[in-house]
């Protein structure tokens, strides 16, 4: 039997940071090893913490779980701008709702980041001084409160596209964290739906500011799923792995499919007149969609967007605005750890 | 600025109703026990997943060897006379 030095339990958390090799595997030839790894891989088994896998493997888990992690709080700020000016109570308190579960969802793949060996703090280091990225849907911004209703219907709706295929991502709790993750972004995307619903059959100019939300984020949306396929980077290597299911082009592809039927329902366009239905595409046909500006995503991604420098700021602010907490919290702990002990009964 | 080490690590486990048993939902940071429960609700129960929470220090947890042929499992290999299926019974014979 090993102990567990940072944690444990072949759940979210692990241990053996960074220890390839751990007991079972460690006598082997590397060669054994990388077999048996992809052996697993190929027969649909899920790696664990634990398990020998390739650096590359590793590497290319930590930085996609990290930088989805940092969308995820990120992601609570463009929302967030409006919750105090929400229209009514109800909007608000689901507002609330939305925006603490993607803290929630941070949380979560924070956790499954950590079982590969990476702590916390190195982590949100990397984000504020801008090492690791988030998705660059976030660096624009929410001008109006339609903007809270395209994000829901288009951003989340779009995250949910990419999403439902890495639960049965190879890495195990990668796959669990992002299964948790689904369960509580449907009502996301719905919340989104309903509220540009409602705008759009309200009066002429809540219609208009609909109408106007859409156009803005239809392309940036389109983006989330990166590149396309000839020109991504990591994508041939991450399907070998089956940490990614589809190609980037699929899935956007199956996304805006989705999305024309739902724009319809709403009473509202998108700002495409290239878009066609083409009865020729696939095995069932599909829509045509025009050229992504691939020149804006990529300015935006390198830093240019119109909020970059704003979410980092107000992300660095956050963080050490709180540290006073997290001081008086640990102070806590350690008052109380040294008088009375034996707070935790098990229920 | 503050001292930069990460709290310690907890394992979090719910009871999703009465009748079943505590089941691993995840980890997550906390100063003290009694800060982990309250993260684990907030967490791992905010839409009524939970009527019990038990958090344990990552660190108390001893863990098997994660390989899977661990010799460690193997006495349970060689002793199939411990499944019913391993039985032969005459067809027909009935609540057995
Ligand atoms: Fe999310
Ligand atoms: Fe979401």
């Amino acid at each position: 039997m090993t102990a567990l030095a940072g944690g444990a339990a072949g759940g979210t958390a692990s241990a053996g940071a960074g220890a390839p090799g751990t007991a079972g595997a460690a006598g082997q030839a590397p060669d054994a090893r990388t077999a048996a790894f992809d052996a697993a891989v190929a027969a649909e088994e899920r790696i664990e913490p634990r398990d020998w896998m390739p650096d590359a493997y590793r590497a290319t888990l930590v930085r996609q779980m990290a930088q989805h992690a940092h969308s995820e709080i990120i992601g609570m700020q463009p929302e967030a701008n409006w919750i105090t000016r929400a229209p009514s109570l109800r909007r608000k308190a689901i507002l609330m709702a939305k925006v603490q579960d993607e803290a929630g969802h941070g949380l979560y793949l924070y956790s499954a980041a950590e079982t590969l060996g990476t702590g916390r703090d190195e982590l949100l280091d990397k984000l504020h001084a801008g090492r690791q990225k988030y998705s660059s849907i976030f660096n624009y911004p929410t001008l109006t409160w339609a903007d809270v209703g395209a994000i829901g219907w288009l951003v989340d709706g779009a995250a949910i596209t990419n999403q439902v295929p890495l639960c049965r991502c190879s890495y195990g709790p990668y796959a669990r964290a992002m299964v948790r993750i689904c369960k509580e972004e449907s009502f996301h995307q719905r919340q989104g739906f309903e509220l540009l619903m409602a705008l759009s059959k309200g009066t002429p100019e809540q219609h208009a500011m609909a109408q106007d939300a859409v156009d803005r984020w239809w392309w940036p949306s389109l983006m989330m799923f990166g590149p396309p396929d000839d020109e991504s980077a990591h994508s041939a290597q991450s399907m070998a792995w089956k940490i990614k299911r589809f190609s980037n082009d699929e899935l956007r592809r199956r996304f805006v499919d989705i999305c024309v039927p739902q724009a319809e329902a709403l009473g509202l366009t998108l700002p495409d007149p290239d878009l066609r239905w083409n009865p020729d595409k696939g095995e069932n046909g599909g829509h045509e969609h025009g050229p992504i500006d691939w020149a804006e995503f990529q300015a935006v991604l390198k830093g240019n967007g119109p909020c970059n420098e704003q979410r980092i700021a107000q992300r660095r602010a956050a963080h050490e605005e709180g540290a006073w907490v997290r001081d008086a919290a640990a102070a806590y702990a350690a008052k109380h750890a040294a008088g009375e002990h034996g707070k935790a009964e098990a229920a | 600025m503050s001292e930069r080490t990460d709290w310690p690590l907890w394992e979090v486990f719910v009871r999703a109703r009465r009748g079943l048993s505590h089941t691993h939902a995840g980890s997550l940071h906390a100063p003290d026990a009694e800060f982990a429960l309250r993260n684990a609700r907030d967490l791992y129960t905010r839409r009524g997943e939970g009527v019990s929470i038990w958090v344990v220090p990552s660190a108390a947890v001893t863990a098997s060897s994660p390989d899977e042929k661990d010799p460690f499992f193997a006495p349970a290999a060689d002793k199939p006379y411990r499944h019913p299926t391993f039985y032969e019974i005459p067809d027909g014979v009935k609540h057995l």
